[in-house]
This record gives structure tokens, C-alpha cells and sequence, in this order.
């Protein structure tokens, strides 16, 4: 078995994603390709060897020897101020994956799918709506995206865009824009019921977020009807930094 | 030849050693798993140990409950690279519940509500090595950490450490669980990094 090798990665591209989370992408030299959903381990070495490393889930799919990541700075934290605050193009980091093989969507798929992201776990949920895009898929999609308030979004650009088969509902927290009939509040069971699939659709359902929010929204498709084993859910927990 | 980050400087703790290569100390208690949380009700809540002549052991809660307790304090290290010292545990010795299971066998699978399995070399399991733990910190396991009951083998990568756990079957062949089908590490020292097929 051959041990998955750490790749040097040169950052060729950075843009504020928001006030607190950037999107950087990195040229890794012979990237084998990778699946929406996976992510990747990044290692940070300092000059006098010290090193530290993190997982990242990936944004979007390879493109040739690139890829996308979405970083949210960790207050506190090591490795993430760096990736957002410091790194700047031409410097380089370690990037070994891609790393697992469960919360992925694959092209070939049938099933209808929903999307329940919260804060930064849009990101390999933004992979799947790409990797859709890319492969020219007409599976419908439906995306819940939970955030704080709409400077919190991430892709917003895109996805204001329409794009046909893919639907997708803010569920705000904190503050929602003027005008809209959702009270800003957490996500239940009518945000699921209303924007979701119905159970009998059989849809896959992709979970990813802070672990109450995960917690709280696989209960609530659960409660829906939901099979347990068409829901995959990935946690981050607030040290993911 | 390693490739340097420049300016980047990193934060140094002095952890006495204890925290294994590329993991981090974390201040609260991360949780991971593939799918939604199982609730099991202690009323129909069972543990098993099924041995490779298909002889059942069985513990209902009530008699899990009254096996001999014991309250590991213990570092534990999950493979996402976060590390955590010092946590205390409530729960039973695998000595205790192996005391009367006749087996020549040199595998577990373990099994989980939920469907979750995981496998490891049965030595792992025991000499002091593992418990099936129903507290945690001096409260309830919370479903959301493996509640009722789950678990720990500290000396292996956390995702060993089976959360909901339902039994245990002992095996002549290894068989790889859920996430050891799915790219990582069969063992899974954290000591030595085994992080992912391969290392």
C-alpha cells in the first residue's frame, strides 16, 4: 500500500470570500483528482521545522492541478490565520488527500439531493453544486443555508445566479434582509419540510456544520421521515481551525 | 526536504510529550461521526459479545449497570488532529466483560446502533487497555458523544473508540470497519501517524 504522499502547494490565487474567510487556490503538482465532499490535510512548516497541520474540505472540483479551499479564521486558532491573514501568492504550504470516501456526491448519482449547510460547512456542499455544474448533471438540487446574516454567505455571487435543477433558501440566524417572511431564527422543522425533499422523493441528504447545528438538523429530517442512512452528516467542531 | 511556510511561525505548547505528531490540544470536545445520533432507549439497550463459535454473551443495561465500575482518567487523540488530556470516564473494564468468554480468536469488530462498525487486534481490547464507558466528566454520556454508552480504547486514533456501541464480535480473519473500508488506517497508532491507508 502506498502512503498518500504530502504534495508542495503554491498559493496562485486569493480573494476574501468574507469579512472572516478567504478562498485560496493552490497549484499541487500531480493532484490525482479528487471527489466533491472529500477533504485534504494541510501542513504548515515553520523555519526551524516546527509543524502543524488541519483538514480543509475542498470547495470544488480539481481543475487540472488546482483546487479550491475555503478557509473561516478560528479566532485563536494556529493554522487558520495564516491561510486567511498571511499566506500570500507565490508562498507554499503541504497538502496531502484527497482524504474520505463517505460524504461525497458522485456525477453518476440519480437521486434527488438536499443540501443542509451551516456557516463555513457550505463548503464541500459547494463542491457537490460545482462538481454538478461541471459534469452536466440534471439531478435536482435543493440547498439550506444556515448563516448568521447575509455578510456570513459565502459564494454569494454565484450562487444568486440562477441555475436550473439547483434551489437555494438562506435560513438566517441572527439578522435576515428586510422583506423576508422568515424571522431570523434557528433552522426547524418547517425550514426542512418547506425547502427539503419529501421522504418519499428518497433523496440523499448531505449535513454539514457546527455539531449543534448538524445535531439539530439530522434530528429534524429524521423526524421527517428521512432514513437514517440517506443522511451523511459531517460535524466541525469550533477548534476545526 | 520539507517545504517552509513562510512567516509562518505556529503556536508552541509545552504539552510534556503527551500530544502524538500533528495533533493539537482542544479546549472543548469535538464531535464526529457519519450520520445522524442513534437514541437508544435503556430498556432495550444491549451489550453482546458474540465469540467465533457463535456463543452470545449478553448484558442487559440493569446487569451492564452492576458490573464493577472503574473511572479511567485518560488522554485521547482523534485522527481530524485534535487531542484532548485528562478526560475522565465511568464505566467497565473489557477485562471484566471478556472474564467469562472462551475464544482463541485474534480480531473484534466492533458494532454500534446506528450501524457503525470498527475493527481492531482483540489484544487491544484488553489488559487495561479498554472500557465500555456510560459517563463522562461526571455526567450521562450525551447521545451526541456516544450515549448510552461507547467505547474507549485511548491508546488508538478516536474513531476506534466506537460511540453507541452493541457489541463486539470476535473474529479468526480481520475485518475492516466503516471508515477502514473507506481510506483510513486499519491500526491507527496515533503515535505513529497512522492516519490513513498506507501510513
Amino acid at each position: 500500500m502506498r502512503r498518500l504522499a504530502w504534495r508542495p502547494a503554491e498559493l496562485v490565487h486569493a480573494a476574501a470570500e468574507t469579512e472572516t474567510a478567504r478562498t485560496l487556490r493552490l497549484r499541487v503538482p500531480d493532484w490525482p483528482g479528487h471527489l466533491a465532499g472529500q477533504h485534504v490535510d494541510v501542513r504548515l512548516t515553520a523555519e526551524d521545522g516546527y509543524t502543524a497541520q488541519r483538514s480543509y474540505s475542498v470547495a470544488g472540483p480539481a481543475d487540472g492541478d488546482l483546487i479550491e479551499l475555503t478557509v473561516e479564521t478560528v479566532q485563536d486558532g494556529e493554522v487558520s490565520p495564516y491561510l486567511t491573514e498571511e499566506m500570500r501568492v507565490g508562498d507554499q504550504v503541504e497538502i496531502r488527500g484527497p482524504v474520505g470516501g463517505w460524504f461525497v456526491w458522485r456525477p453518476e448519482s440519480r437521486a434527488p439531493v438536499l443540501l443542509v449547510g451551516g456557516g463555513s460547512g457550505i463548503v464541500p456542499l459547494m463542491a457537490m453544486i460545482r462538481t454538478r455544474r461541471q459534469a452536466g448533471s440534471r439531478v435536482p438540487f435543493r440547498l439550506l443555508y444556515s448563516v448568521r446574516d447575509p455578510g456570513r454567505r459565502y459564494y454569494a455571487e454565484e450562487l444568486r445566479r440562477p441555475e436550473p435543477g439547483l434551489d437555494v433558501s438562506y435560513l438566517y440566524t441572527r439578522s435576515a434582509p428586510e422583506g423576508l417572511s422568515r424571522p431570523a431564527r434557528r433552522i426547524m422543522l418547517d425550514d426542512l419540510a418547506e425547502g427539503g425533499w419529501p421522504a418519499s422523493f428518497e433523496p440523499d441528504c448531505y449535513v454539514c456544520g457546527p455539531t449543534g447545528f448538524v445535531e439539530a438538523a439530522a434530528d429534524l429530517l429524521l423526524a421527517l421521515g428521512h432514513a437514517p442512512e440517506r443522511i451523511r452528516t459531517e460535524r466541525f467542531g469550533p477548534t476545526g481551525g | 526536504m520539507s517545504i517552509i511556510s513562510r512567516g509562518f511561525r505556529g503556536r508552541r505548547r509545552d504539552d510534556g510529550g503527551r500530544v502524538p505528531p500533528g495533533q493539537y490540544l482542544a479546549d472543548d470536545f469535538p464531535v464526529l461521526s457519519a450520520g445522524p445520533t442513534p437514541r437508544v432507549p435503556l430498556d432495550r439497550w444491549e451489550f453482546a459479545i458474540d465469540t467465533e463459535a457463535e456463543q452470545t454473551h449478553r448484558w442487559s443495561w440493569e446487569e451492564f449497570m452492576a458490573l464493577p465500575a472503574e473511572t479511567p482518567t485518560v488522554d485521547i487523540h482523534c485522527v481530524t488532529k485534535w487531542s484532548k488530556l485528562d478526560t475522565t470516564w465511568e464505566g467497565v473494564s473489557l477485562d471484566v466483560l471478556f472474564e467469562d468468554v472462551e475464544t482463541a480468536a485474534e480480531y473484534a469488530l466492533v458494532y454500534s446502533y446506528g450501524g457503525y462498525t470498527t475493527n481492531l487486534p482483540l489484544e487491544d481490547l484488553l489488559d487495561g487497555k479498554a472500557w465500555i464507558v456510560h459517563r463522562f466528566d461526571g455526567e450521562e454520556l450525551e447521545p451526541r458523544h456516544g450515549g448510552p454508552a461507547r467505547l474507549i480504547v485511548p491508546h488508538l486514533y478516536f474513531w476506534k473508540s466506537a460511540k453507541w456501541v452493541r457489541g463486539i464480535r470476535l473474529l479468526n480473519e480481520d475485518w475492516p470497519g466503516f471508515w477502514e473500508t473507506a481510506g483510513y488506517h486499519n491500526y491507527g497508532d496515533p503515535w505513529r501517524e497512522q492516519r490513513y491507508e498506507g501510513d
